[in-house]
């Protein structure tokens, strides 16, 4: 079936063309973006554009680093994600686990429900959001986000870790118990240990999801000290003018985190990009 | 991005009224366990989702909420408000093209960058560079990607030259702020944000067909393209049918990309439903009427989420 000779280079070209065509079209503008950060921010619509200006330097990233302001969106961020993962992490490990292991009433309808859960559009949640964490009096704190993220990171993390629970062999955890211990010290000691790649590939999604979130930030934080890095280079937009250099600065600053995640775990992301979608 | 909660692998024979006579019944404790497990999941759904969505129809129903104290009720009039008013028609206009658009681009892109990553004439290593290239837009997040394609459109912008001296533009085009371009500027940059998730779902869809379906179809003397139609088109259909539904379902709420692109404008040409509802909500302080049009966005999305959760059990 494979073809040969002249008819297989001719191929071999147009899949590269078509490959480098692609490469463009997606790597461009991010190429762009990156070099835009170490212009001067009157060079950035310079005509003829070029690539390295003569102002060429990482003025724009030492104006962002070293303004307390825009760390803070940073740490902020950083707290956020990190907090929910954390609790996404244990609170999905336990239900993922009754759910694998145990059978109850009212499992079939619960699951039904975290499964639509996910489809519920964030703005119908957003009104009542709003005048709930007026109430609660956590409106502009870091619980306001991390309790809404958590919302729409947990029934993705409960069904990937439900099927990753799946996975293992019941007499792993029977074994212990049989010795007498019981079910929290099965899944403590044997379940979460074993389960490390399920773990990290929830784990990566639900802090991307945290780490991007946008609309939440927008409307449940009022002080510039609680805003998150998206929020924070949209502050950037018309301040005073547009300082193109900072904003791209800070979107590579941004992006830094998930790209980290990206390249030293690849499997596991796309695991997690795909599960959902593609099954055995 | 769901699957549905498997079953666990065989369950051991349920308790119930049936249990022969003779054996104990299941310790309380153990009754009572799985409770314990899913007692924080619960707790937060009913918090943070059904009392909200509780909520919302509540306000939807009733006048001067949020702002005032003193609620009245309205009955229906705040959704015959919104389902008459040219704008909600506009939005619900703007965001089918911009979802239709985006998933049919979506699945054409992630298609044919799935086959070029998953042709024999290369080596692995060259595949593998190349799919982190076209990765790339994934790993962005939506702010990140609006600030970049404003970069890149401005009237001054590199696009413009680019088009400019290759003769394909004669002046300076206002990609986000020309009515008559801004959408198809937006749903293009939509376009080019989301066809990894199709890239990736399709490449792995891809690497599971069994080459023998290729063979046996060669045998029957079939072309590449008849090879493509009638056997790889057939095998990934689940996939390509569950990732344009959840595609679907988050398209249709997008709302940080146009936020911070246009806005919704210019006038309201790129006004989304999600748009719409926040500035009702949040400039406007139109609680009630935002609640209304918040609730017809909610129930259409389960509707989206109703056929999606029935395809899922079908395939399992």
């Amino acid at each position: 079936m494979e073809p040969r000779g002249a008819r297989r280079v001719l191929l071999k070209i147009g899949v590269l063309a078509g490959l480098v065509v692609g490469a463009v079209f997606a790597g461009f503008p991010v190429f762009w973006m990156a070099a835009s950060s170490f212009k001067a921010n009157p060079e950035i619509f310079e005509l003829p554009p070029r690539v390295v200006t003569p102002g060429f330097s990482f003025d724009a990233y030492t104006t962002i680093v070293t303004d307390p302001v825009k760390v803070r969106f940073f740490v902020n961020s950083y707290v956020v994600a990190l907090s929910v993962t954390a609790l996404t992490l244990v609170v999905a490990v336990l239900a993922g686990y009754a759910f694998s292991r145990f059978e109850f009433p009212f499992k079939r309808p619960l699951n039904m429900v975290i499964v639509s859960v996910q489809a519920v559009p964030p703005i119908t949640l957003l009104i009542p959001y709003f005048g709930l964490m007026v109430t609660l009096k956590l409106y502009n704190t870091y619980w306001a986000l991390i309790l809404t993220y958590m919302v729409f990171t947990l029934p993705y993390a409960i069904i990937m870790m439900t099927g990753y629970f799946n996975t293992l062999p019941r007499e792993l955890d029977e074994a212990v118990k049989v010795d007498g211990a019981g079910s929290f010290t099965a899944l403590w000691r044997i379940l979460v240990p074993i389960s490390v790649p399920g773990l990290v590939s929830v784990g990566i999604y639900t802090f991307m999801i945290a780490w991007n979130e946008y609309l939440f930030a927008l409307t449940l934080t009022r002080t510039e000290d609680m805003r998150t890095v998206p929020i924070g280079i949209q502050l950037l937009m018309g301040q005073h003018s547009y300082e193109w250099n900072e904003m791209m600065a800070m979107s590579i600053l941004g992006c830094i985190p998930v790209l980290v995640l990206f390249l030293f775990f690849q499997r596991f992301f796309i695991g997690g990009m795909t599960a959902g979608s593609v099954k055995a | 991005m769901s699957t549905s909660v498997k079953a666990g692998p065989r369950q051991s024979p349920r308790p119930g009224p049936t249990r022969p006579i003779g054996t104990p019944r299941k310790p309380w404790r153990r009754r009572v366990e799985p409770y314990v497990y899913v007692f924080p999941t619960v707790l937060l759904m009913v918090v943070l989702m059904l009392v909200p969505i509780v909520m919302v129809i509540r306000y939807s129903l009733y006048d001067n909420v949020i702002m005032k104290k003193e609620p009245v009720l309205a009955g229906i009039a705040n959704y015959t408000e919104i389902l008459t008013d040219p704008d909600f028609w506009n939005a619900v206009k703007n965001t089918a093209f911009f979802t239709g658009t985006s998933v049919v681009a979506h699945l054409v892109l992630g298609m044919a960058f799935a086959m070029m990553l998953n042709t024999p004439l290369l080596g692995n290593v060259t595949k593998a560079i190349f799919r982190v290239l076209f990765i790339l837009p994934w790993l962005f997040t939506v702010a990140i990607i609006a600030v970049l394609w404003r970069l890149l459109l401005n009237p001054n912008g590199v696009l413009n030259y680019l088009l400019q001296t290759w003769g394909l533009a004669d002046s300076k085009v206002e990609w986000l702020a020309d009515p008559n371009l801004a959408l198809y500027a937006v749903t293009f940059i939509n376009i080019w944000s989301g066809y990894p998730f199709y890239m990736m779902s399709l490449l792995a869809g891809l690497q599971g067909i069994p080459r023998d379906l290729y063979e046996a179809a060669t045998v029957d003397g079939a072309s590449y393209w008849q090879r493509w139609w009638n056997v790889t088109v057939p095998q990934l259909r689940p996939i390509i049918v569950s990732i344009a539904m959840l595609d679907v379902i988050f398209t249709t709420q997008q709302f940080a990309l146009i936020w911070m692109t246009t806005g919704g404008g210019p006038i309201n040409v790129t006004e989304m439903l999600s748009t719409f509802t926040y500035k009702l909500a949040f400039n406007r302080y139109q609680f009630s009427l935002a609640s209304a049009s918040a609730v017809i966005i909610f129930v259409f999305s389960m509707v989206l989420a109703f056929f999606y959760v029935r395809y899922q059990k079908a395939r399992d």
